[in-house]
């Protein structure tokens, strides 16, 4: 299957200014789609989640365009040909 | 994102270190008259921790930056802030099994001159890293991370951090830290073992006023040339030290409060130290709208106002406990910044005060070194 991620942010730097990184492999839930994310592009891991594995709290993930605070977190199931949108949050001061 | 200027520093140069909630500024200058800046360094992100690392030939500036979407990660540069490294994967981080995740780097300083490659990061929550290899890899001390006291400690206005390091000069096994709300802790064994280190420190928001542990200490100074020597600006209170931090007694002497952040010490005359009281609690800013320096010359029985060059009219202004640095020439050079992005030089040891910039954004570290 293929999932696609789009980035933003710092992650565009270290993914060579890609806004989109595509990646093959098997996945039913965020949680494994990430874990192929992170096999893909390591230095995303620490700047999304924390060392407890956490999404960091000022971002949001959005699988096929819902936020997954309402879909699951890291449960929410993913397709053929998801989109996983990593944004940072309306934050700062 | 902003136009980052950058600088050359020239070898016996001064480097003034800023530390912003919103980046990083390096200033530089020859003869503490003009001052030319860089940065902004990391524009957006939180930097409470920076330092600069000159030994075996390097010339390095390192800077804990946190991102509030990104979390926080320790860069460094060799070439004064033109080029920032960006490591894969967080160098500073907590291991598994901590089950702690890294909120805030506080502090990064070089070890002493016979450990050329050992550098010590303090980091929130309370937790002190050391790296042995010049900062390719870092270690969480978990001899004070399993201290069977780390889960009384609690967290103050700032959060649960340790923000002072202070290796011995002359004794390679020991190193103080500060946290808080826990304290002074120090190890005489390289680490091996810690144990809480405030006879004398008073806890005014506790029912027993001098605990074990558990004081807010806000910043430890400690000498180079007379390490017995130490002054600590306490959460109310202020402090000397003649037996390397073991006893303290008060010497708040004259001043306006004894609440404070920032301490800095001389660095040859461990009887000269600089502090900026505030009006506390709730206040905190300095007293009677009028940003003072204070100075003692006689380890604490007397303190003088430094006005000279300061505003002294509606200047009610905040400096933190990291905001404030001496450097290490004759005579002395000070420098702070204030929450409200004012930066301050002297280059009299207080006597005069100019302005190095008046518009940064809230500064929350203030380092300096000599480009060597």
């Amino acid at each position: 299957m293929a999932l696609t991620f789009v980035i933003s942010g710092p992650l565009r730097e270290l993914a060579g200014n890609r806004s989109e990184v595509r990646i093959e492999g098997s996945a039913s839930s965020l949680s494994d789609a990430l874990s192929l994310l992170w096999s893909a592009c390591p230095a995303f891991r620490d700047r999304v989640v924390t060392e407890l594995g956490e999404l960091r709290p000022h971002l949001n993930i959005f699988v096929d365009g819902e936020s997954i605070k309402f879909s699951g977190g890291f449960s929410t199931a993913v397709r053929e040909n998801s989109e996983i949108v990593i944004l940072p949050a309306l934050s700062g001061g | 994102m902003p136009n980052t200027q950058h600088i050359t520093p020239a070898n016996g140069d001064v480097l003034v270190l800023v530390g912003t909630m919103k980046g990083a500024f390096v200033f530089h200058s020859s003869e503490r008259g003009e001052w030319q800046m860089g940065g902004p360094y990391f524009p957006g992100s939180a930097v409470y921790a920076i330092g600069y690392d000159g030994r075996a030939g390097r010339r390095r500036l390192w800077a804990g930056a946190h991102s509030m979407h990104w979390g926080a990660m320790l860069h460094s540069s060799d070439d004064f802030g033109r080029n920032w490294t960006n490591p894969e994967s967080a160098t500073v981080k907590f291991p598994e099994g901590t089950g702690a995740a890294l909120t805030q780097i506080w502090q990064v300083i070089p070890g002493r001159d016979f450990e050329p490659d050992v550098l010590y990061a303090g980091v929130e929550p309370a937790a002190l890293f050391v790296s042995r290899d010049a900062g390719e890899t870092w270690s969480l001390d978990e001899n004070l991370w399993n201290h069977p006291q780390r889960e009384r400690w609690v967290p103050g206005g700032g959060g649960l951090c340790l923000h002072t390091i202070l290796p011995d000069p002359a004794d390679a096994k020991r190193i103080r830290i500060a946290v808080s709300t826990a304290g002074m802790y120090v190890t005489e064994d390289g680490g091996a073992s810690w144990r809480p280190s405030n006879d004398g420190v008073r806890a005014d928001f506790l029912p027993d006023k001098h605990p074990e542990f558990g004081q807010c200490v806000h910043k430890v100074a400690q000498s180079k040339t007379r390490p017995e020597r130490m002054f600590l600006q306490n959460h109310w209170g202020l402090y000397r030290s003649d037996d390397r931090g073991e006893k303290w007694v008060d010497v708040a002497n004259g001043v306006p409060s004894d609440f404070g952040f920032p301490i800095g010490i001389h660095p040859q005359d461990p009887d000269t130290a600089w502090i900026v009281p505030l009006e506390a609690d709730a206040f905190r800013c300095t007293p009677e709208g009028k940003l003072r320096v204070y100075r003692t010359r006689d380890a604490g029985a007397s303190w003088d106002a430094m006005t000279n060059g300061l505003p002294q009219k509606d200047a009610y202004e905040t400096v933190l406990r990291d905001a404030l640095a001496v450097d290490s020439l004759a005579p002395a050079g000070v420098y702070f910044g204030t929450r409200s992005g004012k930066l301050f030089a002297s280059n009299d040891e207080g006597e005069s005060w100019t302005s190095l910039a008046d518009g940064l954004p809230p500064i929350v570290a203030v380092k300096t070194a000599i480009v060597s």
